[in-house]
This record gives C-alpha cells, structure tokens and sequence, in this order.
C-alpha cells in the first residue's frame, strides 16, 4: 500500500478558513459483529441515526472538522465485524492515529471479543503509537445491559486505553467520543521526550493551538 | 396451459440457413431477417463484445454443470430400475412433505398459546436478518411460511445446515435431515434424477461439492430453471469465498458450520433470490443498459477509460441494476453471472451508499479459486449511479479511489455530468413509443452482447403479483423454448389474458406480450416492425462500441 502522507496541506477555502493548516488524522473502527460501529460513524458525520446493514469489507469516508486555528481531516475506516473480512480491513489498520473498539454493552460476548481485537491491534502498534479508545455502545438499551460500565472501566484501564460509553441511537457522547481522539493524540505527544515514531512530528503539530 | 406450440411451423424460420458468426458480417441490416448471422444482429456491439460469450443459460446446465436436471438414467439401467427408485423417491418425499407442511403439530398448538401476538406476521416483516439485528424471525410451523412460492436450502454435504431462505436454518434442522437422507439416497442409488414433483410442489436438488441446494417450489417453472437459480446460490456463495477456500474449509473438517462465515451475508442471498423473481436479466443470462444517447454514453465510457489504474480490471458504472458503461482490460472478459452477481451485492445493501467500500470479492465465472478487491461507491448522494472498480491488488484502495476522483473530474470536464443525471430520470421507455396496437410488453435479447432490452412494465401489470406472473410466462416460454431434449424455435401462446409469441434464433432472443384480443398473424406480421424499432434505437437501447483499456 502508498505510504500516505500524513499531514500538512494548505487549503484556501471560500468560507472564510484561509491558509489554515489541514492535518490529516487516520481512525479505525472495530469490533464485533452489529455493535454499531457504522452507526456511531453515521452519528458523527451526519448526526442522525437510521437502520443500517452489515457492512460490506470496509467503508471508508472523510469528515472535515476546522477548528480555530487548523482543520482536521478524519479519514474513517469503518470495518466489518464478519469474520470473513479481517484480513482485508487488517490490512488498512496501518497508519492509523487512533482505533474505537467497540463492543455492545447488552451483549457480553462482544466485550469479551473485544479483548481479542485488542489483541490484533498490539500485534500492528505499539502502545504509544496510537489511541485506543475502548466503546460500550447501545447505553440507551440501559435495561438489557450485560456489560456493567465499572467492567468496563477496570478492563480498560489493565490495558491502558481510554473508555467511553455511548449510544449512536440517542446521540450519547459520540462527538465528544470522535473529538477526544485528535486531543488525546496531542497530550500524549507533549508528555513524550522521546519522539521516535516516522510521523510524531507531524502528529504533535497536529491540533497544536 | 393451453400452448399453441409450434416446431419450425406455423411461420417458417430456414434454420439451415443461418451463417455461423464469423465476424465478417458487419452489414446492419435494416430489419433482421431470421436467417441473420450472430454479430449482425440489433443490439450486436460493433467492436466486439464485453462479455465472455455468453451461452448463459445453457452454460448453466453444459457440461461442466452437468447432472443437474438430467432426466436420463445412467447407462445400464433399464427403465425399470429407474421406475422403482421414482417410487421410492415419491414415497420419501410425501414424507418430506408432510414435514414441510404439517410441521410438528402439537409444537404449533403449544406456539399458538403461548405466543398467540405473533401468529400475524405478515410475510413481508418475516426477513430474516443477521442473527444479531434482532430482527423476527420466521416461525416454521406458521401458515405464512408454508405458502411461500418458492423455499431454498443450502446444506453441507455432511448434513449441516448452511442457508435458509425463510426461518432460521436452526428450527428447520428436522426438515435438513429429511433432505440430506434424500440426497444420500439419490447418491447411494447412483441414480441421476435430481428432481421430484409431488403434489403441486417440485423439488429439485443440485449438488455442488461440498454442498447441496434445494429448492421447494410451487411455481411454474421448469426443473431446468429452478436448478438455474439454485446454481446462481452457488455462485453467490463462491463469490464470498472462493471455491478454493470452501473447499479448503471442508477438506480439513467435513462437518464445518458454514454458517459461521457466511454470517452476515444471508441478506445477500436472500437479495438474490428476490431479485430472480422479478427481474428477467437472470431468466435471459443477459444485462439490460440503461437507456441513454450514445453520445453521452460513449462520453462516460471514455471518461471511464481514461481514469484507468495499473491494477483494474474493470470499471463499470451501473443505475439500480442497468448498465451504463463497462470498460475492460484488453483480453479480459467478465461472464454476465458474475456481472448479475456484482449487481446484487450492490443492490442487497444501503451500506455502500455511504462513503467508499472495498471489498474482496470472487467472480467465480471468471475465476474461482481468488479474490479480486472491488472498490464501491455511489457518484453522488442523491443519485442511482453506482461506480464499481475491480482490482486484482487488495492495497490499491487508494489508487482506486483516485481512479474515481479522476473519472469524476473527467465527466465534469466534457460536460455530461448534468446530461447524465438527466438520463437516470427517465431509466425506462414505455411500450406505446414503439406504436404497435396490441403490443404491451417484449423482451429483446442481441446474443453476441449478451445484453437485452425490455420496456417498463406498465398496465394492467401494476402489481408486483402480476410483475411476476408475466415474468413467470416468459420463463415459461423461455423453457419450452430451451429445452434440452425439444427444443423449439418459435412459440405462440394463447393464454386467457394475454397472447405471448417466442423466437429464439442462434442471432437474437425475443419474447413478445400481446394484448388477449390480437390474433397471431397479426402478432407475427407486427414482429417485423419491432424488430426495425430495436434496429432504428439500438444505439440508444445497447452499449455498441464497448471500451477497453
Ligand atoms: N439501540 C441501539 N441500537 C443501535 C445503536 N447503534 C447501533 N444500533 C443497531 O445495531 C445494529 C447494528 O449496527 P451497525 O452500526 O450496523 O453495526 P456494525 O458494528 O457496523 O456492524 P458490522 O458492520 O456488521 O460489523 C443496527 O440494527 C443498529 O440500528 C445504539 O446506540 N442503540
Ligand atoms: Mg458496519
């Protein structure tokens, strides 16, 4: 696969964003089957919700978010679940800043399947090259819940990743979820001496304020 | 049915006559005459043709397919060996039916009890979606279930269940083990009838190592057609996995879950089987275009030609399952099964309207044994047009998706972006542009394109029980029309509702729907003025001067 850049691009747009610099910021999306990991990327780029189907290999989209001083430009990898479909999607793990692991909290065999994709995840990163964000999502089905929020917590907290939970259904934490990622990326890079990662310049500068 | 069937009587077609293709004959007659030489035929492409040639629904059941339907005992036994194992076979399956219909009584007597909310379930909220959706799924031993016209089942051959049209392949366990005990039996017996008819049901089973489909029909179609179909499963399921890889599968474990792979994908499948029921591209082996000038067509083909990538194969550009343009490599053909198969995967799912899909995925007509990476994506958010970009190199995502950039920029640049939206919104031609009375519907196959032409469907064929009652007297006449032991060049059908008129010729393949009130000389002298409106809108109707890169 082409290396991609990572980085810097100089945009000048009519709606009034000149000259600000645009970061590109890689983010993939995992976990088990029908968990919502399309729906939480629908959320984000179109704040709406709607039946979806099972996703076919992976679906890749963009999503411009321009804050004050720069834009960021989210390249999404949404994968699928099925098992027929890992290798493909592995292969476009490569590079990513930061990974949403998935899992729904009304079934617990997805918790446990998510310590399994962590496993994929350690076998491509390093700890400190990218942000693993560990997702309970489906809150609003609050009375079938399988998977208590502190079981969450505890087991992400063991690996050292952050958790959320979230509802793609009743709009619950999502943005804020997508919005962590680009800031978690960056105080992990000031707290570092040490830059040895090819692109952590460019990933400190990113979101630099 | 009474059928006025004709074998080279009735109006004479010289079939000794006809010129074999050879490619020399780029004369375009006027009006084809039935002696027309493949290739000169409307529809015929000018520059050769984008498919491989298509034999399609005889390629189904050729050789290489063979054993399907075959009705001829395996040489050595008489006739009578063949009598008692139909017996036999007859009395397993009264017993199989009694299964499929009179399910486990008291069981229905306990559901109805306990769950009599649910006994109301329409048909229509019965999918069956992924195991996870939380999606109804279909009680067995409801009526509804029952009466479906047409039940498919996709087996391992140990036994284990794999695909289930309706219900969940679970509670239909029993039913599998009925039919795997049928199928050992059809094996055992070496016996090479591989359907059986009883009471207003036909059961037809194709084995295709390591599985076996079935099909439980009420329908009027043929053997022949319903193993086409059960045919098409099998290659819907290679296409996600390859015939290599199924065959792995099994080789290292004989009673795998097949299920477990396929999770997911069932709608897929499901997609298909419905797409089959009322769409005649699969009946004729063929693809429809989407009606618009060749200018603006040829435009978007050279557009597509021009945003090429090392590793593409082909680019085609598709409406709700009509084609637009197909660009190819040099020397690479696709088969329309795998074109149909394509199609499908983009109509089973809303998924890929949003952003871009890469997917792996097998064309089995063209090589089963790996994948190729199809990259998917709709042109715009509100449009039908649906770019598809197959790749052989699984980590040029990023060069196809600039493939599509370019295309893009390219169909701005020549200006046809705004004409082409326009021609999405008129995707079909109404029968009355071709101003004969009586006429209300056709089906016009050119064979060397492999691709065919049909009108809207309009009145009185509104309803889609109607839609698919004409299409089911096309695949009728389609049958008697191709079938292996007698078959016939022209039909005429004389039906309560409407008079249909067949003519297969080696050049071309036409079906006619006539108004009930016609008669058929007026049907046959009418054929000539059809054909001369395919001729005079043939550029328009099919893809003429298909690209390569
Ligand atoms: N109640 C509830 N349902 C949700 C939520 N998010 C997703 N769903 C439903 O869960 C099912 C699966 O959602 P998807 O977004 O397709 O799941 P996925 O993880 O992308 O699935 P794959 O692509 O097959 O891996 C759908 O029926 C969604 O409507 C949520 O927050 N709450
Ligand atoms: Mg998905």
């Amino acid at each position: 696969m082409a290396q991609r850049k990572m980085g810097k691009e100089m945009t000048v747009t009519s709606d009034g964003y000149h000259s600000k610099p645009t970061y590109v910021y890689k983010v993939v999306l995992l976990g088990s089957m029908a968990v919502g990991k399309s729906s939480l990327a629908f959320r984000y780029a179109k704040n709406s919700f709607r039946e979806t189907m099972p996703t076919v290999g992976c679906s890749f989209f963009k999503q411009m978010i321009h804050l004050e001083t720069a834009n960021i430009m989210f390249e999404i990898w949404d994968t699928a679940g099925q098992e027929k479909y890992h290798s493909i999607c592995h292969l476009y793990y490569r590079g990513a800043r930061a990974a949403l692991l998935v899992y729904d909290i009304s079934r617990k065999e997805t918790f446990n399947r998510a310590k399994l994709w962590l496993r994929e995840l350690e076998k491509d990163f390093l700890h400190d090259e990218i942000v693993i964000i560990l997702v309970g999502n489906k809150t609003d089905l609050a009375t079938e819940r399988e998977v208590t929020s502190e079981e969450g917590k505890e087991f992400a907290r063991s690996k050292g990743l952050l958790h959320a939970e979230t509802s793609a259904k009743s709009n619950h934490q999502v943005t804020d979820v997508f919005m962590t990622m680009p800031v978690q990326s960056q105080s992990w890079k000031k707290s570092r001496v040490d830059l040895r990662a090819p692109n952590s310049n460019q990933i400190k500068k990113c979101c630099k304020s | 049915m009474a059928a006025d069937v004709h074998k080279k009587k009735g109006w004479e077609v010289p079939n000794g006559s006809l010129v074999p293709a050879d490619g020399q004959h780029t004369e375009r007659s006027e009006s084809p005459t039935p002696g027309l030489a493949q290739g000169t035929e409307p529809g015929a492409g000018q520059e050769g043709t984008m498919f491989v040639h298509a034999r399609s629904y005889e390629d189904l059941t050729s050789p290489e397919d063979a054993g399907v339907t075959s009705r001829i005992p395996e040489e050595g036994q008489g006739d009578e060996v063949d009598q008692t194992n139909m017996e036999q076979i007859s009395k397993d399956f009264s017993e199989l039916s009694t299964q499929l219909t009179g399910m486990a009584l008291d069981l229905e007597e306990e559901m109805r009890q306990s769950k009599e909310d649910k006994l109301d379930l329409s048909p229509q909220t019965c999918r069956r979606d992924s195991v996870l959706s939380g999606k109804e799924e279909e009680d067995v031993t409801m009526d509804a279930w029952r009466m479906h016209q047409k039940h498919v089942f996709v087996l391992s051959e140990a036994g284990k269940p794999v695909y289930s049209r309706y219900g969940s392949e679970e509670a239909l366990s029993s039913t599998m083990g009925v039919m795997m005990a049928l199928v050992s039996f059809l094996e055992a017996e070496k016996n090479a009838i591989r359907s059986i008819h009883a009471d207003g049901y036909k059961v037809v089973f194709v084995r295709r190592s390591p599985l076996v489909l079935v099909a439980v029909a009420r329908t009027q179609q043929s053997e022949q057609e319903i193993a086409h179909e059960l045919l098409y499963i099998y290659y819907q399921i290679l296409s996600l996995l390859t015939w290599t890889q199924l065959n792995h599968i099994f080789q290292q474990k004989q009673n795998y879950d097949l299920r477990r792979l396929l999770a997911g994908s069932e709608r897929i499948t499901d997609n298909l089987l419905d797409l089959m029921a009322r769409d005649p591209s699969f009946l004729m082996g063929a693809v429809r275009c989407l009606p618009m000038a060749a200018g603006v067509r040829d435009a978007v083909s050279a557009s597509l030609q021009q945003a090429r990538a090392k590793s593409l194969v082909f680019s085609i550009l598709l409406s709700r399952n009509q084609l637009v343009s197909l660009v190819r490599k040099k020397d690479q053909f696709l088969h329309p099964i795998d074109l149909h198969l394509l199609f499908n995967l983009i109509s089973s799912s809303s998924s890929f309207r949003e952003g871009e899909a890469w997917t792996p995925i097998c064309l089995p007509k063209f090589n089963s044994s790996g994948f190729f990476h199809a990259h998917i994506s709709y042109l715009e958010q509100e449009t039908d047009l649906c770019l598809l970009l197959v790749s052989t190199d699984r980590e040029d995502f990023f060069t196809v998706s600039d493939c599509k950039r370019r295309f893009q920029e390219r169909l701005r640049k020549r200006g046809v972006y705004h004409v082409l939206q326009e021609a999405l919104r008129t995707p079909f031609y109404s029968i009355s542009q071709v101003g004969i009375p009586d006429l209300r519907h056709f089906i016009y196959k050119s064979k060397s394109s492999g691709l065919f032409t049909s009108p809207e469907i309009e009145a009185p064929y509104v309803s889609e029980e109607e839609k698919e009652r004409l299409l089911g007297l096309y695949q009728y006449l389609h049958s008697r029309a191709h079938n292996s032991s007698h078959p016939l060049k022209n039909i005429y059908f004389t039906g309560p509702n409407e008079n249909l008129l067949a003519w297969v010729t080696s050049a071309f393949e036409l079906y006619v729907c006539y108004s009930p009130l016609g008669t058929k000389a007026g049907a046959i002298s009418t054929v000539n003025k059809l054909m001369k409106w395919i001729r005079k809108e043939e550029d328009r109707l099919f893809i003429l001067t298909p690209q390569t890169y």
